[in-house]
């Protein structure tokens, strides 16, 4: 089984005792959704910083799989593979 | 020892500022600096002092944090203060209103948010319940949002009885006589000069609220062209807009002990929304509206930024204390209801907020400036 590595940003590394980097175990194919599921698990202000209570991505919160925008991809049910990278990342928004 | 406090909610991050004269005063560094600061809430009830703060994160989201110990700390609720159910199918877009209850209720603080919709806290502002006698309301689908957003940015429950009042952008006033459980819109006589018909049941903008203190069933309005008073709990507004220079503004606040004297901040609109010929000053009343006397001593002699509508505060001291921020990033102080002011802050981002409040204990540790 390998994990799946999801990077945290900077902002965030707080809520995951300061890691940058988190890995995931992963057995089969699975929506992003379900790695930020467990990500998430234990961890509700991590969970409330990254998706909405409706379970929406944040607007300013993208996603990559393996260096693809899950929005340009299927969203949050965008399928990550075991040994995958996911990376989240804040947008460039803001002034 | 007592000391006054100015939260400071801004754009970029929250400023405290204490005084002990209320006349010299310490700026503090900024807390949760690149959150936006829409609302404060100072509890001071039980002898105790809780900082609220509603902020929004562009990119995190909403949250409720608060502080016990004037800012040396700040907690947030494990699994957040305000949340939509998920059958709500929404999701909290910007904490617009902090507001703890009467003495009496202690634990209670009322909040109001985007979208429209108001919450309710029995443990300090630590989880907050959705009224859902609001957002069940058959009216929703008919109000809309203001530039701000669609919020209901005010709510302010009666000392007396179960009468709560919301003011919402666009709606206009509610009203529930039973706690919140049911709400009728009461906004007769004000006018919406900006809809086909100018006197609609709802769909006001109101800007704020305030309630008298002596009088829980009169209320003042300032709207979007138009202050007004109630003395019937809201069934009926009169225009109280006579002697003011523009009847434009978003600030409305009231004297914490005396009725009849009341605090509004002028702005010329809709074409220009600025002080009225860039003059700000500060105008009072202390006959429910009948005359009004212009304040602006101590504040610049030009001023090109408006006013918000939570960017102003009363405190509880007497002689009482009127404070106000503009976008500008300034931060006036009045020790004598507006009689002169002082400038606690400039160049600050800005001013979304600001709360007052006479606090025990000393000025938070954090790195003053």
């Amino acid at each position: 089984m390998s994990p799946v590595t999801v990077l945290i940003p900077t902002l965030l590394r707080p809520l995951v005792e300061d890691r940058s980097l988190v890995e995931i175990p992963l057995a089969a194919s699975a929506p992003v959704s379900a790695v930020l599921d467990t990500l998430a698990d234990g961890r509700p202000v991590l969970a409330r910083r990254i998706r909405d209570e409706t379970g929406a991505l944040r607007r300013y919160v993208n996603v990559y799989v393996d260096g693809e925008d899950v929005r340009r991809a299927d969203g949050l049910s965008t399928l990550v593979t075991p040994g995958s990278e996911v990376m989240i990342i804040q947008s460039v928004a803001g002034g | 020892m007592e000391t006054t406090l100015i939260a400071i909610g801004t754009k970029k991050g929250l400023w405290l500022a204490t005084s002990t004269d209320r006349q010299n005063w310490t700026l503090s560094q900024p807390h949760h600096l690149m959150s936006e600061i829409p609302s404060v809430g100072i509890d001071t009830r039980n002898g105790k002092t809780r900082i609220l703060v509603g902020m929004m994160d562009w990119h995190w989201g909403p949250a409720v944090v608060y502080s016990d110990d004037l800012g040396a700390t700040w907690s947030e609720p494990e699994q957040g203060a305000i949340k939509f159910a998920e059958s709500d199918e929404t999701a909290l877009g910007r904490i617009w209103q902090l507001q703890p209850d009467s003495e009496d209720r202690p634990g209670v603080v009322w909040a109001g948010c985007e979208p429209i919709s108001v919450w309710k806290s029995t443990d300090g502002g630590q989880h907050f319940e959705l009224n859902r006698g609001l957002w069940d309301h058959p009216h929703r689908s008919e109000w809309g949002a203001g530039f701000g957003g669609a919020a209901a940015h005010t709510v302010i429950p009666s000392p007396l009885d179960d009468t709560v009042h919301v003011a919402m952008s666009t709606g206009g006033v509610y009203r529930s006589t039973d706690g919140g459980q049911s709400w009728e819109p009461r906004n007769k006589g004000i006018s919406a000069y900006f809809m086909p018909d100018p006197n609609p049941e709802f769909g006001q903008c109101v800007h704020k609220i305030a309630r008298d203190s002596e009088n829980p069933q009169r209320l003042y309005a300032q709207n979007h062209h138009g202050v007004y008073r109630s003395d019937d709990g809201a069934e009926t507004w009169e225009s109280i807009a006579d002697g003011l220079p523009a009847d434009f503004g978003f600030v409305m606040l009231t004297h914490p002990r005396r009725g009849g004297t009341a605090w509004v901040i002028p702005l010329k609109a809709d074409g220009e929304r600025i002080p009225p010929d860039a003059r700000l000053a500060v105008h009072r009343t202390d006959d429910a509206g009948a005359t009004w006397s212009r304040l602006d001593n101590g504040l610049p002699s030009a001023e090109f930024n408006a006013v918000l509508r939570d960017a102003a505060s009363v405190d509880t001291a007497d002689p009482v204390g009127v404070y106000f921020g503009t976008r500008g990033g300034s931060v006036y102080a009045s020790a004598d209801e507006g009689e002169s002011f002082t400038e606690v802050a400039a160049h600050l981002p800005d001013v979304l907020c600001v709360r007052a409040a006479v606090v025990v204990g000393s000025p938070a540790p954090v790195g003053t400036q």
